[in-house]
């Protein structure tokens, strides 16, 4: 197969299919197998087509192959669906496939923990706490959030499915596309302004309207979590990871309530 | 909440704690969508979106990558968002409600990663159960783990909530008077812990941006003039 073959016809209802079922690739995540499953799962609206139809040994050799381990981002999975799709139905020798679907695992994993991971939600969520922080109604942060956080992620499952189809083997070339390569450090330095600018404004909302005191001693209150949480965020920042704030506040707050409790 | 309120509160967090992992990783399981629906179906959404952006600062630093265990935020926010809206105060959101959601949360959100590990587990085991009829290229059985996975997940996330909610009620009952009485600091450690978590990975993936120091900086100037202003009513 060369890379210049056009795709062939795929109907549009086997698409759809696929594209749903990706939705639930980690449907059966495990340790054994992880993702292995979820492919096959996906993949099946299109080996339906392959010579014999379902059931035929054509189709159940390609399930056995493609039920086996495999291990990628979960919406960038959908490339891994749409490549392998186009290397079944192409007939390509099983051996190709099983190296082809290794090759795969590191690139599909990493490419998508920086791009979605580590990228665009921290960069949605940012967006929903600054709207927060500036007083939007709780209808609106919502919305807001899943809105731009679904735009990406629906769009990179569609890319990914009609990439991994256009593209078959040669589907490396798609994942150097800038957004990809570019798209995290872009997302991570918009986080930061965010969060800059977010949670000063976070820290006010929850202190003023969280209760528990008065609102002439909100502004005090506030301006010390400010500075309190600069602090505590540089410590974070040069234990690098050697602890989980988030541990740490839940003892903190354990402790504060017990505190309260027996005082 | 009485007792019979907790079945929708446990479905939606059965239908969040899906998300997380299962289907269709929408996040709808994020701490301030999830606590937010959360206090709506309670009756109180701001008492949800509170809790939600507390957590959703603290959720940040958790990256949801591959094989790891992380702490299972969906079910966990939906527990929390509904402890403190239920608590509601003469003036609104009742600051005892506050600490005890956030409190509940970071709980289940602790018990809830234990509980998806237990399940994976239970997936490889289905897995090599089937593992003949899967070398044999049976789409059925493919089907079957796929749905039997997802039923599971959506059972062990609602039972987590369940079980959660109800628990932390009779804390509420038995302790909310005393854990109000001094809950104007415990809010203040909230939102510094909360804060503090967001920034410092908000610090830690910008690492290496061009001029990341200016930008911080004057993010910051901006936000505490901005929530100065907000204390001062210059935008009303």
């Amino acid at each position: 197969m060369s890379a210049a073959s056009p795709a062939p016809a795929l109907p549009w209802h086997a698409r759809a299919a696929m594209l749903l079922r990706l939705f639930a690739v980690q449907g059966a995540w495990n340790y054994e197998t992880m993702l292995g499953n979820g492919i096959a799962f996906a993949l099946e609206p299109a080996l339906r087509r392959l010579p014999g139809g379902v059931g035929g040994s054509e189709f159940r050799s390609a399930m056995a192959r493609e039920v086996r381990y495999f291990n990628a981002h979960p919406y960038l999975a959908a490339v891994a669906v749409g490549a392998l799709a186009r290397a079944e139905l192409d007939h390509v020798p099983s051996e190709q496939i099983d190296r082809f679907r290794a090759a795969l695992c590191g690139p599909l994993g990493s490419i998508g923990d920086r791009l979605i991971w580590a990228g665009w939600l921290p960069a949605c969520a940012m967006l929903a706490l600054l709207a927060f922080g500036w007083g939007a109604k709780p209808l609106l942060v919502v919305l807001l959030f899943l809105a731009t956080h679904n735009a990406g992620h629906i769009a990179v499952r569609l890319w990914g499915l009609n990439a991994g189809w256009r593209q078959g083997l040669h589907v490396a070339g798609a994942l150097a596309h800038p957004l990809l390569r570019e798209g995290p450090q872009w997302f991570a330095a918009a986080t930061l302004v965010m969060a800059s600018v977010a949670l000063p404004l976070t820290v006010r909302r929850v202190i003023a309207e969280g209760g528990g005191t008065v609102p002439s001693a909100a502004g005090t209150l506030t301006a010390v979590a400010i500075l309190a949480a600069l602090l505590w965020g540089v410590a974070l920042v040069r234990l690098q990871g050697r602890i989980e704030g988030w541990k740490i506040a839940f003892a903190a707050l354990v402790f504060a309530a017990v505190m309260a409790v027996i005082r | 909440m009485t007792d019979s309120a907790l079945l929708p509160v446990a479905i939606l967090g059965g239908v969040v704690g899906m998300d997380v992992v299962s289907f269709p990783q929408a996040m709808i399981s994020r701490p301030i969508v999830a606590a937010t629906l959360a206090g709506a179906l309670a009756g109180n959404p701001t008492a949800g979106l509170l809790v939600g952006a507390a957590l959703e600062m603290l959720a940040m630093e958790m990256l949801p990558v591959g094989a790891s265990r992380y702490p299972e935020w969906g079910s966990a926010a939906v527990a929390g968002g509904a402890i403190a809206a239920s608590a509601q105060g003469p003036h609104g959101v009742l600051a005892g409600g506050l600490v005890l959601g956030v409190l509940t949360a970071l709980g289940a959100a602790w018990l809830g990663g234990w509980a998806m590990h237990g399940l994976r587990r239970l997936n490889g085991a289905w897995s090599v159960r089937a593992r003949a009829r899967l070398e044999g290229g049976d789409a059925g059985v493919v089907t079957a783990l796929q749905l039997r996975g997802l039923v599971a997940d959506f059972a062990r996330a609602a039972v987590t909530t369940a079980a959660v909610v109800w628990l932390a009620q009779r804390v509420a009952r038995r302790f909310m008077p005393q854990i109000t009485a001094g809950s104007w600091l415990t809010i203040g450690l909230i939102a510094a812990l909360g804060a503090g978590v967001a920034g410092s990975t908000a610090w830690r993936l910008a690492a290496g941006a061009p001029r990341a120091r200016w930008l911080a900086a004057v993010g910051l100037g901006i936000g505490a003039a901005a929530a100065a202003g907000l204390f001062a009513g210059v935008f009303e």
